[in-house]
Formats: C-alpha cells, sequence, structure tokens
C-alpha cells in the first residue's frame, strides 16, 4: 500500500510537472538569427510561431489609387488650408481620405465622431473648432519632420500615420506619467515608480517609467565609469536601475534583446557594438524631440480624457512605432505610396 | 604504511568494462587500462589541435587565443575546418577524452568493488558540457550555439547568451542552480570546520569522535545528519548544482526565446489576484 501510495503521488506529481512545464514554457524549433562574429553570440531568438502571429499583425494596407499631382493647388481651391496646400486638389482628398481610414475609420455607431466627422465640423471643411484638427495639423508636420531630419533613424522606409495609428485614434502603445506606487527613498535607492511589473519594461521590477527622464527629458543614460574604480562618479545604483529599465523598454518595443546593440563584454564601446545602437541613439532624439517639440506642447488642445491620470500628454515611446518589431512594419516602406505626406519642395532661393 | 600492503592484492588483471586484457597493466602508480589510453589519445590530438587553431588565429596570448564554433548558417552540418570546423574536431576530443576518463574511473572502481559514485559525480560535470557544445546546439538547429574555447571569448559568449534573456537571474533553473552552489560551499564550510574543531581540543584533551559531532548539531539546529549522511547531502547538493546548471542553460533558447523577466506572467496572471 505505501509503495502504491508513492508510485501514485510521483505520477500525480510528474504529470503537473509536465503541464507546468507545457503551459508556461516555449517549445523547440527555434529561429535564431546571427549578427556578430560565430561564437561571440550576438544573437536573436525568436519562437516562429510567435513570429508568425506578429507578420500577421503587421500587415500594411493595400495602397489607395495614386493621385494625379497635376492641376489646381488644394489650397487655390478649398478655403483653410494650412499644412497640405501644395498638395493637388486630387491628391489632397487622397491623404484625407488615407488619413480617415489610418485613424479615425468610420463607425457606424458613431457616426459624429467617426470618419471624416472626426476631425472636421459637420457640413464645414473649413471651419475650426475641433480640437483633432488642430492636433492632426501638427502631426503632419510632424510625420514631414521626421521623414525630412531623422533619416539617421528611419533610414530610407519613412513613416505615415498608420505607422503608429493603425486604425485607432490613439495609438496602441503610448505613456504618461502615473502617480507613484511606492514611497521614493534616498536610503534605500528606491524609484517612486517600481515593481509593477508592464510590458513597456518587460515585466522586470525595474523603474516603470524611465520615459519622463530619458524619452522627455535629457537626463544622462550612460551609468558606466569610464575609467576601473572611478571615484568622483556620481552615478547611482538607482540611476543605473532607470538605464536598465529603458533598455528593457528597448528590447521589448523591437523584439530583440541586449545583443541587437551592445556587445556585453562592454555597453559603453561604440567600437564593439553592433551598428544599430548608432541607429537606436539618432531614435532617442527623435523621440525626445517628438514629445517635447509635437505632443507636449499639444496639452491644452486635448480634453481630459485624452491625457494621462497626471494630467499630460499620452506621449511617444519605442514601442509606439515599433510595436514589438526591431523595424516598424517589418521595414514596409509604407511612405514611397504616400508622397502626399512629403513636406512641400522648398523653393529655390532665387525664384 | 597499510596501503602499501594493500595494493599488490588489488592490482591484478581482470574486470575490466571491454577491451579484456589489453593495456590492463599499472605504469608506476598509474592504471593505464584502455580507457587511459584513449584518454590520452583524445587529449593529445586535441590540445594539438588548439595548438593549431591559436596558431591560425594570429595570437599566442593565452588570454586571447580563440576557437570558435561554425557561423549559424552551417545548421547542424560540418564546417571547413578554418570556419569552425576545427571547434568541431575539438569538441569530438573534449568528450572523448572526457568520457573516457569516467569510464577509467568506473574500471578502477570495479577493479576495486567499490560502488560507482565517483564516475557518476564526475559524470554530472561531463553532462554540463555535453548539454552545453551538443543536446542545445542540436535543439537550436546548430553547432554554432556552442561556446568558444578561450578564455576572454567563453566569458564574451557566457555574457552575451545571459543578455540575450534581457536578465539571467530571472531563469528560474539558474536560481535553483546557483543555489545549490551556495548550499554546496555553505554544507562543505560547515563539515570541514565541525571536523577541524573535534580533533583540534584544547591541549591535553582527547581527540572528539564522531558523538560530540553529532551532539553540536542537535544543540545546534536540533538535528544531525551524521558522518556517513554529511557526505550523502554534499554529494547531493553539489550534484544537483551542476545539474541545475545544465537546465537553465538548455532551457534558454529551446524552450524559451524571450527575456526571463516575462517568464513569470504566469505567476503575474494567476486568477489569485484579482483585479
Amino acid at each position: 500500500m505505501n509503495r502504491f501510495n508513492l508510485w501514485f503521488g510521483l505520477s500525480v506529481a510528474t504529470v503537473l510537472a509536465a503541464g507546468f512545464f507545457i503551459l508556461t514554457f516555449e517549445r523547440p524549433p527555434v529561429e535564431t538569427v546571427q549578427s556578430g562574429y560565430r561564437g561571440v553570440a550576438l544573437e536573436q531568438n525568436y519562437n516562429p510561431r510567435q513570429l508568425n502571429r506578429l507578420v500577421a499583425a503587421q500587415r500594411v494596407p493595400e495602397a489607395l489609387e495614386a493621385a494625379d499631382a497635376e492641376g489646381p493647388r488644394a489650397s487655390e481651391i478649398y478655403e483653410n488650408v494650412r499644412v497640405l496646400g501644395h498638395l493637388s486638389v486630387e491628391q489632397f482628398g487622397r491623404i484625407m481620405q488615407a488619413m480617415t481610414a489610418w485613424i479615425y475609420p468610420e463607425d457606424e455607431r458613431d457616426p459624429e465622431n467617426t470618419g471624416c466627422n472626426a476631425c472636421h465640423v459637420g457640413g464645414n471643411f473649413a471651419a475650426e473648432g475641433n480640437y483633432r484638427k488642430t492636433v492632426a495639423r501638427r502631426m503632419l508636420q510632424m510625420v514631414q519632420t521626421i521623414n525630412t531630419t531623422y533619416a539617421n533613424h528611419i533610414q530610407d522606409v519613412g513613416v505615415t500615420c498608420y505607422t503608429c495609428h493603425r486604425g485607432q485614434a490613439v495609438p496602441a502603445q503610448v505613456w504618461a506619467q502615473r502617480p507613484a506606487n511606492a514611497e521614493g527613498s534616498r536610503n534605500w535607492q528606491v524609484a517612486g515608480e517600481q515593481n509593477r511589473p508592464i510590458a513597456a519594461t518587460a515585466y522586470s521590477t525595474l523603474p516603470s517609467d524611465p520615459f519622463t527622464p530619458y524619452l522627455l527629458r535629457n537626463e544622462q543614460i550612460r551609468v558606466i565609469s569610464n575609467t576601473a574604480r572611478q571615484t568622483d562618479s556620481d552615478r547611482s545604483i538607482a540611476q543605473t536601475e532607470w538605464t536598465y529599465s529603458l533598455m528593457m523598454h528597448f528590447s521589448q518595443s523591437l523584439g530583440v534583446n541586449c545583443t541587437f546593440c551592445h556587445n556585453s563584454r562592454s555597453f559603453a564601446v561604440w567600437e564593439t557594438s553592433p551598428p544599430q545602437r548608432v541607429t537606436a541613439w539618432h531614435g532617442i532624439n527623435m523621440v525626445r524631440a517628438i514629445n517635447n517639440e509635437y505632443i507636449e506642447p499639444l496639452r491644452g488642445e486635448f480634453p481630459p480624457h485624452r491625457l494621462g491620470p497626471m494630467g499630460d500628454t499620452l506621449k511617444v515611446n519605442c514601442a509606439t512605432c515599433h510595436q514589438g518589431v526591431y523595424q516598424p512594419l517589418f521595414g514596409t516602406p509604407m511612405l514611397r505610396d504616400y508622397p502626399e505626406l512629403n513636406p512641400p519642395p522648398r523653393r529655390a532661393s532665387l525664384d | 604504511m597499510a596501503m602499501l600492503t594493500f595494493e599488490p592484492k588489488y592490482r591484478v588483471r581482470g574486470g575490466t568494462l571491454i577491451g579484456g586484457d589489453l593495456f590492463d597493466f599499472w605504469v608506476g602508480p598509474f592504471y593505464v587500462g584502455f580507457f587511459g589510453i584513449t584518454t590520452l589519445f583524445f587529449s593529445l590530438v586535441g590540445t594539438a589541435l588548439i595548438f593549431v587553431g591559436a596558431a591560425w588565429g594570429g595570437t599566442w596570448n593565452p588570454w586571447l587565443i580563440n576557437i570558435a564554433p561554425p557561423d549559424l548558417s552551417y545548421g547542424l552540418g560540418l564546417a571547413p575546418l578554418r570556419e569552425g570546423g576545427l571547434w568541431q574536431v575539438i569538441t569530438i576530443c573534449a568528450l572523448g577524452a572526457f568520457v573516457s576518463w569516467a569510464l577509467r574511473q568506473a574500471e578502477i572502481a570495479r577493479k576495486l568493488g567499490m560502488g560507482m559514485h565517483i564516475p557518476w559525480a564526475y559524470g554530472m560535470a561531463v553532462f554540463a558540457y555535453f548539454t552545453l557544445v551538443v543536446i542545445r546546439p542540436v535543439l537550436m538547429g546548430a553547432w554554432g550555439h556552442g561556446f568558444p574555447y578561450g578564455i576572454f571569448s567563453h566569458l564574451d559568449w557566457v555574457s552575451n547568451v545571459g543578455y540575450q534573456y534581457l536578465h539571467f537571474h530571472y531563469n528560474p533553473a539558474h536560481m535553483i542552480a546557483v543555489t545549490f552552489f551556495f548550499t554546496t560551499t555553505l554544507a562543505l564550510s560547515l563539515h570541514a570546520a565541525l571536523v577541524l574543531a573535534a580533533i583540534n581540543p584544547p591541549k591535553g584533551e582527547p581527540v572528539k569522535l564522531a558523538e560530540h559531532e553529532n551532539t553540536f548539531y542537535r544543540d545546534f539546529i536540533g538535528y544531525s545528519i551524521g558522518t556517513l549522511g554529511i557526505h550523502r547531502l554534499g554529494l547531493f547538493v553539489a550534484l544537483s548544482a551542476g545539474f541545475w546548471s545544465a537546465v537553465c542553460i538548455v532551457i534558454s533558447g529551446p524552450f524559451w526565446t524571450r527575456g526571463w523577466p516575462e517568464w513569470w506572467n504566469w505567476w503575474l496572471q494567476l486568477p489569485i489576484w484579482g483585479r
């Protein structure tokens, strides 16, 4: 009987352990992408089953039929066209149609707030008075700036409204400040915002808002000492945790690990880092500019339900565009189909 | 000495695993045996190939010599010698030497009529190496997942593989392995201290024996595992450390591709937390 109990107990425990293992882990085959010299282990690991789901979720909508760039300008035909006046009427109509589908697709249940009516006062396209129109103008200028000024980050792929919005008025992954969930303490080196596992920082127990210091303010991310046993370093362990949290965010947002940008032999040295680190560095500057020059200045325009719990705007981080992929939309150069989003050609100075 | 009178009694032929009388003799104090010869063969060939790799690599600085596995693109096939094939041959030599060594231990134990504890214990270390360079690479589909042979280069590999999973300290098997490693050192130092304390009494007093040792631990923590038991426990915690080390690396990649912190979501998502 004892023997029976032992074997019975063991088999129940084995079945439970196997079930736990199957439910919480993944399984081979896996896919690995090598980026460094052989044996250095600069590699990205992917589960092909998850990757297939991700690819399916990153489909780019079919491009609208191209518009004739000739003919009268939108600014000549329509009233109060401030940003896109340089387009032909046909192009102007096309980009309006595209933006509607990308950001406020027509919804029969709420016709007052979707489709054209989302941004335009009903019956008068030229009228002001809808905050969304003000925001949309500024966002168009932002897209023009990104595509012209930040080629070092976006390279030749370019961004459109869809890169972030994906058919939603508010992009799926944005951030705002949140009330502290712990008392900050100098003695214990505790951040006021941690032990709150969230996807944006890869479910770590690190501070959960690395965005305010690094992607809104311009605080020093690099915490590694410049020499061995540096005695005059003003960088603390708490500061290091914020940096680590930001790096967790980078990894999670791009669906990559630390070795995408760093050879961990030295996180600080540029010479041994993969080139992606340079791209990421430009991206940090780009996101800071987006948040400070385009999003936060609109704070007064947004109604309260479009702001965060602390009253700041819903801002951008890496995940806003990347959404789990190392290149947004797997690098589909969507901008090429929408030349309307390019800034107006500059006039020659002698013109 | 007692050993010297005992040695001629067991130094007789027979009891080998394979090979019959082949190499079944002693050279000075060392038993040779069939597996002693295979150990020697694989060690010499492997070491010579490491020197070949060093000569090809362009540095004789012992810290920097690096014999790297093939690119992942070679998959589970053979690579040209200068592009990781050398690593593959050296790996075969290393495994040949390590396994031969364990079998030689088994043969000596058989001749002496002892248990097989020593070859099994040593075999755990070989199993951990086998996991690193064979089991995990096979599960991930490329020999290139093995670690490079070199002092600095293997450290770079360990560090980068750890960072492939964002934060390796969240790896549950790594947690268990590290705990066993620390427990091993704790148990060994407690045992050593106890033995030294018992055989070093104050001047003029007799040496203390097992009953004193047991009484100390019964007073101290309410239980004494005993003189034999402490060695069973020591072997268990030490082998567990090696076993869970092998587990923690084999689950990283084949059974988990994301950051280890994310694995713990099963805990965060338990229905006991409510909303």
